[in-house]
């Protein structure tokens, strides 16, 4: 029964903590950092390490850490909003897990969407913009993520002042590099191009403007709508084949649809 | 640990999940054909082309050369280990000789 239920499978699982290994060492860089900092800002080892695994969100927790105070009375509104402002983009990369989890309909999704990280919903979206990607890859690139992101901001608390600067190793470039490979994987042909320019383009315009990371968020709306306008005429028959499927567990594209698809637009 | 520094991850850690799970509730309240939908398929690439074009747009000339070498080798090898062995690598040279 849960074969018939569930496209996602144990393998599916293993090949996302598999895959997920070299982002894992990319998130390990970045802990060794974040750790090293939460010790010179004032949060104890147990503050750490419970911030990290409950959190688990980089991005947010280095923003919180010059609000960090350890002698007097932390700013809970600042901390709050910095995390919210930051954390927005999650709303985003959440929304467009959907489909699989549509797809699948797995026991407790909002709980499984703790695990959703910028590594391996990146690592999910690739696969997904090939018209395959399953949960169990998500959780299981998700579990590797967030083991590494846990243990090497504990390392770094403890250990952080014996590492040294990552830069020197370029570590600090890994997340752009995981991040541009992936993006560079999900080129199906020129209909991208102006898309991806726009959120590139309005990204480094709100990051100008506007405070903190919500030139994330501005890029990825902007893109998307443009990337929907410029869309539109694939659709129609894109459409008409989901319609068709019927129910929402079967509404994805197939894989040889997707396929047929990117075809056809290199071809163009 | 001080109580009101627990209560402050705790007080990050809901509004952070909060944000992982109303993103796939928002989702199912959106149509699932039209332009909604079609902004959403767009939306992975965009979010991930925003994320990184700062990092790459503000970085110098080895940032660059190790930004060109990474989109290179994964279009080449279609494998994201290398890709971000070689990007990396490339980021650590161009640092050494073109800084």
């Amino acid at each position: 029964m849960a074969a018939l239920s569930s496209t996602s499978s144990p393998s599916d699982f293993h090949d996302g903590m598999r895959r997920s290994l070299p982002l894992a060492l990319s998130v390990a860089a970045f802990g060794l950092v974040w750790g090293t900092l939460a010790g010179q800002a004032g949060l104890s080892p147990a503050e750490s390490v419970l911030m990290s695994a409950l959190v688990f969100a980089g991005a947010a927790q280095f923003v919180v850490l010059p609000l960090w105070n350890a002698a007097a009375a932390l700013p809970l509104f600042a901390i709050v909003a910095a995390t919210l402002a930051v954390n927005l983009r999650f709303v985003l990369m959440s929304a467009t897990m959907l489909p699989l989890f549509q797809r699948e309909r797995p026991r407790w999704p909002w709980a499984k969407a703790f695990l959703i990280s910028d590594e391996n919903w990146a690592l999910a979206s690739a696969d997904l913009a090939r018209g395959r990607g399953s949960v169990g890859l998500l959780l299981g690139s998700g579990v590797v993520i967030y083991a590494s992101w846990v243990a090497s901001c504990a390392l770094g608390r403890f250990a952080g002042a014996l590492i040294g600067e990552p830069a020197r190793w370029g570590l600090d470039f890994a997340f752009t590099a995981s991040f541009l490979a992936l993006l560079a994987g999900m080129w199906t042909g020129r209909g991208n191009a102006l898309p991806w320019a726009t959120a590139a383009g309005a990204a480094l315009l709100a990051q100008a403007l506007l405070p903190g990371a919500w030139y994330i968020v501005v890029g990825g709306v902007c893109g998307s709508l443009v990337g929907a306008w410029t869309s539109a005429d694939d659709e129609p028959e894109a459409r008409a084949g989901r319609a068709a499927a019927g129910p929402p567990e079967e509404r994805s594209v197939p894989p040889s649809a997707d396929m047929s698809q990117r075809d056809r637009r290199t071809a163009r | 640990m001080r109580t009101e520094a627990v209560l402050a991850i705790l007080a990050m850690a809901g509004v952070t999940w909060s944000l992982r799970a109303g993103g796939l509730a928002l989702a199912r309240r959106l149509r699932q054909q039209g332009a909604a939908a079609r902004a959403l398929r767009q939306m992975p690439a965009c979010v991930m082309a925003a994320l990184v074009a700062p990092a790459v747009a503000q970085g110098g000339p080895a940032e660059a050369l190790a930004a060109a070498a990474t989109i290179a080798a994964m279009a080449v090898t279609r494998s994201l280990p290398v890709a971000m062995a070689i990007g990396v690598a490339a980021v650590v040279a161009g640092r050494q000789w073109l800084a």
